[in-house]
C-alpha cells in the first residue's frame, strides 16, 4: 500500500477564488493510501515546496499528488521537489484544478466537486504508480538549420561561434532569402545588400558552417540529440567546386527567354544562371526546365565556353544521409498570391504590383536598375498609390485573405513612399490606411518624418476599386476623415500583399512532427516563455516561419533560437523520457499491429526462444520497443490486441483506475 | 424612446443577419460604392450608426432607394460585414409599415416601355414594395 500526501493549491485566488481549497482537503484526506492531506496559498513557492519536502520525510511517503495548475506549468517543480526528498520523480501525480476546474468554473460548489473528483482520480493513479528511471542518450553534436534567408544564416552564425558544426538547407541556389531582393531596410535606411551580404561572406567562410544550396530536406527520423536527416542535393549540372562564378556561361547561353524568379518575373534570365552578383555559393546553375542541351541534347554553348569545365550534363540528384542533434526551422515567407483581388486589377494590368515588386523596382540590381519605370510602357509615373493591408487581418469567413496582420507592411509602405518621394520629388504619393502600426524603435518617427517631411499623402480609408483606362489607372477609395469618395487617376498601384508562411513549411512540420497553427506558421512551445522552440524537442524555430516579422526581430529570434541549440549541443547526455511502451513477451501473439501504427518506428519484431510450462521450448516472433526512440504516444498500446503492450507510468491498469475513480 | 430604438436595432440586426462589431473601419464598403455620390450616408456609416444605435435619421433618408444593392460592398468587405444586407434591413423596416410602399403595381403599367427589362420591375417591386 503507498503512503500518498496530497497538496492542494491556492493559487493566490486563481483556485481558491472558485474552489473551496480547504473542503478539497478534507475531501481527500480519506481516499485510500492518504496518510496527509493540506492546502497552502503558492505551492510552487520555496515556502510551498519546503512543505512538500518535510512531508515526505516526516511521513515516509511514497507517493504525493499536487492539486494545482497544469501539469504543463509545475509538474517538473514539483517532481524536482520530491527528488530533493529522496522519492522517485514519477511518483508524483498533478490533479489539474486551476485550467481544468477552477478558471471554467463560475459556481463553487460545483468547482469544488470537480476539484475533489480530479484529486481522487489523481491518486486512484498514485496507488499504482511505481518508480521510474529515465535512460540516458548522447547527443549529435551538429545542428541544422532549414532555410538560408536572414535567419537561418543569423542562427547558423550563433551556433557555428560558439564551435558546434552546423549545416544551412536552402532550397534555392543561393542562400540570402528575402532580405537579398530588397533596396533598403526600414528604419535606417541601410542597403539591405550591404548590411547582408557580408553575413553571407561570412557563413560561407566559416569553419563550422556547411551550406548545402540547392537541397531539400526529404525525410527526418530520430528524437532530440540523435535526429537522421536525408537530405537531397539536387542536380545542379555545374561542379560546385570547380566553378568559378566567372559568369561567361550565363551571359553565352543562347536560351534568353527565362523568367527571373529573383525579380519576380519581371525580366528574363539564361537558362543558365547566378541568382544574383553576390550570391553565396557563387556557382552556376542549370534550370533543366528550360536548358536546350538538357532537353533536346543539341546546344552545350556553356560547357564550350566554361575555362574551368565545370559543366556537367550528366549530374544527378544527390541523396545524403546527416545526422543532427538538433533542427532549426527558418523556412521564411512569401506575399501571398494577390490574383483573387480582382477589384485590385493586378491580373489585368502590369502597373498594378506588390511591393516585393516595387523593392526590385527601386533596387540598383534590380530589371530597371534602380530606376523607377512603369513595368508596363518603362515610363516614369507621376502619381504613385499605395494600398494597405491587402489580404490581411480579414475575417475568417471572408472569400479571401488572412486573418492575421501581417506586420512588416505599414513600415515597409512608409519606406517605399518616403524613397520614392526622396528620387522623384514631382511625384504624388498616396498611402491609403485603415490603421498605421509602428510598434518598434524609431518606428514611429520614420512614419512620421514620411508625412511631415517627404509629404507622402496618408488617407485614412481603403481603396474599393482600381480600373485600368488607357494607360492610367483609376483609383477609387473612401476618405473617410473627409467623408469623401476620392477618384484618383494613377500611373502606379502598389498593393502591401499580406505575407504567409512558405509553402515548403507545413511538409516539414509533418516530417518533424512540430505542430503548426491554422495559418501554417510553426507553433511555439509557449507564446511567452518559450517562443524559439517547438513543443517537439530539439526542434527550433527562427524566423518568419514562426509568425510575421521584421529584419531585426528576425535576427534576436534568430540568437535566441541559436542559444537554444547551443544549450541542448552543449550537453553530452540527455535524459529520456522514462514513460515508454513495454511489451509482455509472454502476452505478444506477434501480430504486428503495434509496429504498423508506430509513428516513430519504434517497434522491431524478433524472434526468441521460450521455455514453455510443460518444459518444452518454443520459438515465438514477439515485438521489443527500443526505448530510446519511443515517444510514449501510447498508439501500440490501443493497437495490441492482446493486451501485451502497456504505457509506463499511463497503464491501462491506471487509467481505468482514474476513471473509476471519476466515476465513483 | 431608449426602448424603441433598441427594438428597432434588434430587428435589423435579425433581419440582415449581420454583426456590425465585425466592422474594423476601414471604409473599403464606402470606397467601393458606385452609388456613393448620391447616398447621404455611406455605407460605412450605416454600419457604423445601426452598431451605435442611430437608426432614426437612417429611417428617413434617401440613401436607403439611392443603394443598388449591387452587392459590390459585400463582395469585398474584408471583415465580411455585408453592408447592403444592412441597407436592406432598414428600407423593409420602412417599406413594411402601413402606408410606406413605394411602388404599387398599379403604378407599373404606366411606366413600361419596350427598353425596360422586366427583371429590373420584379427587382424594383422586391425593393420598394412590401
Amino acid at each position: 500500500m503507498q503512503r500518498i500526501g496530497v497538496f492542494v493549491c491556492h493559487c493566490g485566488t486563481n483556485i481558491a477564488g472558485t474552489v473551496d481549497v480547504k473542503a478539497v482537503a478534507e475531501a481527500l484526506r480519506y481516499e485510500p493510501g492518504v496518510v496527509i492531506s493540506t492546502e497552502y496559498q503558492y505551492m510552487c513557492s520555496q515556502a510551498g515546496q519546503d512543505m512538500i519536502h518535510e512531508a515526505i520525510r516526516e511521513n515516509n511517503l511514497t507517493g504525493i499528488v499536487v492539486c494545482s495548475c497544469s501539469p504543463r506549468m509545475h509538474e517538473a517543480t514539483f517532481r524536482k521537489t520530491a527528488q530533493s526528498a529522496g522519492l522517485n520523480p514519477y511518483m508524483v501525480e498533478i490533479a489539474n484544478i486551476r485550467e481544468q476546474c477552477s478558471w471554467v468554473h463560475k459556481d463553487m460548489e460545483i468547482g469544488t466537486e470537480k476539484a475533489i473528483i480530479l484529486g481522487r482520480a489523481a491518486i486512484a493513479k498514485v496507488n499504482l504508480n511505481a518508480p521510474l528511471t529515465p535512460g540516458e542518450t548522447p547527443v549529435t553534436k551538429r545542428a541544422l538549420v532549414i532555410g538560408g534567408g536572414i535567419a537561418g544564416i543569423q542562427t547558423a552564425l550563433d551556433i557555428a561561434d560558439a564551435g558546434f558544426p552546423v549545416d544551412i538547407v536552402e532550397t534555392k541556389p543561393t542562400i540570402g532569402g528575402k532580405m537579398a531582393q530588397l533596396d533598403k531596410t526600414f528604419p535606417t535606411l541601410d542597403c539591405a545588400a550591404c548590411i547582408l551580404t557580408p553575413k553571407m561572406v561570412e557563413a560561407a567562410q566559416h569553419e563550422n558552417i556547411r551550406i548545402l544550396s540547392y537541397s531539400e530536406v526529404q525525410d527526418i527520423k530520430g528524437f532530440v540529440g540523435n535526429f537522421t536527416v536525408q537530405i537531397k542535393k539536387k542536380a545542379r549540372y555545374v561542379k560546385e567546386d570547380i566553378c568559378t562564378g566567372c559568369g561567361l556561361c550565363t551571359e553565352k547561353c543562347p536560351q534568353k527567354k527565362v523568367p527571373n524568379e529573383f525579380n519576380l518575373e519581371m525580366d528574363n534570365r539564361r537558362a543558365i544562371y547566378i541568382p544574383f552578383a553576390q550570391a553565396v555559393p557563387k556557382v552556376a546553375t542549370i534550370d533543366p526546365n528550360y536548358c536546350t542541351m538538357l532537353k533536346t541534347g543539341k546546344c552545350g554553348v556553356c560547357a564550350k565556353v566554361c575555362t574551368a569545365k565545370a559543366i556537367d550534363y550528366t549530374q544527378k540528384d544527390e541523396i545524403m544521409e546527416e545526422k543532427y542533434g538538433a533542427i532549426v526551422a527558418a523556412t521564411g515567407f512569401n506575399p501571398i498570391s494577390m490574383k483573387p483581388f480582382d477589384e485590385y486589377a493586378y491580373s489585368q494590368s502590369k502597373d498594378v504590383i506588390t511591393s516585393l515588386e516595387f523593392e526590385r523596382l527601386m533596387n540598383a540590381a534590380g530589371p530597371t536598375g534602380g530606376k523607377l519605370l512603369r513595368p508596363s510602357d518603362g515610363k516614369h509615373p507621376h502619381t504613385i498609390v499605395f494600398v494597405q493591408c491587402v489580404g490581411s487581418r480579414c475575417s475568417a469567413h471572408a472569400s479571401k485573405g488572412k486573418e492575421y496582420c501581417s506586420k512588416i507592411c505599414c513600415m515597409y509602405t512608409a519606406k517605399h513612399a518616403m524613397l520614392t518621394r526622396d528620387k522623384y520629388p514631382d511625384t504624388d504619393v498616396y498611402v491609403f490606411y485603415i490603421d498605421v502600426r509602428t510598434p518598434g524603435k524609431n518606428f514611429d518617427e520614420f512614419y512620421r518624418r514620411a508625412v511631415e517631411e517627404y509629404g507622402v499623402h496618408y488617407v485614412k480609408g481603403m481603396v474599393g476599386k482600381v480600373s485600368p483606362e488607357g494607360d492610367k489607372l483609376m483609383v477609387q477609395a473612401s476618405d473617410l476623415l473627409a467623408d469623401k469618395q476620392l477618384h484618383i487617376e494613377a500611373d502606379l498601384v502598389v498593393l502591401a500583399a499580406a505575407i504567409e508562411p512558405d509553402m515548403s513549411a507545413r511538409p516539414l512540420a509533418t516530417m518533424l512532427t512540430a505542430s503548426m497553427d491554422t495559418n501554417d506558421f510553426f507553433t511555439e512551445a509557449h507564446p511567452k516563455l518559450r517562443p524559439v522552440e517547438s513543443p517537439t524537442a530539439g526542434v527550433f524555430l527562427s524566423g518568419a516561419c514562426q509568425g510575421p516579422k521584421d529584419i531585426p526581430e528576425t535576427v534576436s529570434q534568430a540568437g535566441a533560437a541559436a542559444a537554444k541549440v547551443i544549450g541542448l549541443l552543449a550537453k553530452d547526455k540527455l535524459k529520456g523520457n522514462p514513460c515508454v511502451a513495454g511489451s509482455d513477451e509472454w502476452m505478444c501473439n506477434g501480430c504486428s499491429s503495434c509496429e504498423r501504427v508506430c509513428p516513430y518506428g519504434a517497434i522491431t519484431y524478433v524472434t526468441k526462444e521460450f521455455r514453455m510450462p510443460d518444459r518444452t521450448t518454443a520459438l515465438r516472433r514477439v515485438a521489443q520497443v527500443n526505448e530510446a526512440v519511443c515517444q510514449g504516444c501510447g498508439a501500440c498500446t490501443v493497437a495490441c490486441p492482446s493486451g501485451a503492450m502497456d504505457l509506463k507510468g499511463f497503464a491501462s491498469s491506471q487509467i481505468m483506475a482514474e476513471v473509476d475513480a471519476i466515476c465513483k | 424612446m431608449e426602448n424603441n430604438t433598441n427594438r428597432m436595432k434588434e430587428q435589423i440586426l435579425r433581419t440582415s443577419g449581420v454583426n456590425p462589431l465585425k466592422c474594423m473601419r476601414c471604409g473599403k464598403c464606402s470606397g467601393t460604392c458606385p452609388a456613393y455620390d448620391e447616398m447621404e450616408y455611406h455605407p460605412h456609416e450605416f454600419v457604423y450608426m445601426v452598431e451605435r444605435g442611430d437608426i432614426e435619421p437612417l429611417l428617413k433618408s434617401e440613401s436607403l432607394y439611392k443603394c443598388l444593392s449591387c452587392f459590390a460592398c459585400v463582395d469585398r468587405c474584408p471583415r465580411d460585414v455585408e453592408p447592403a444586407k444592412l441597407v436592406e434591413a432598414v428600407r423593409l423596416m420602412v417599406i413594411r409599415q402601413q402606408g410606406q410602399n413605394h411602388l404599387k403595381p398599379d403604378q407599373i403599367p404606366e411606366m413600361l416601355d419596350d427598353e425596360l427589362p422586366q427583371q429590373a420591375i420584379v427587382s424594383a417591386l422586391r425593393k420598394y414594395a412590401k
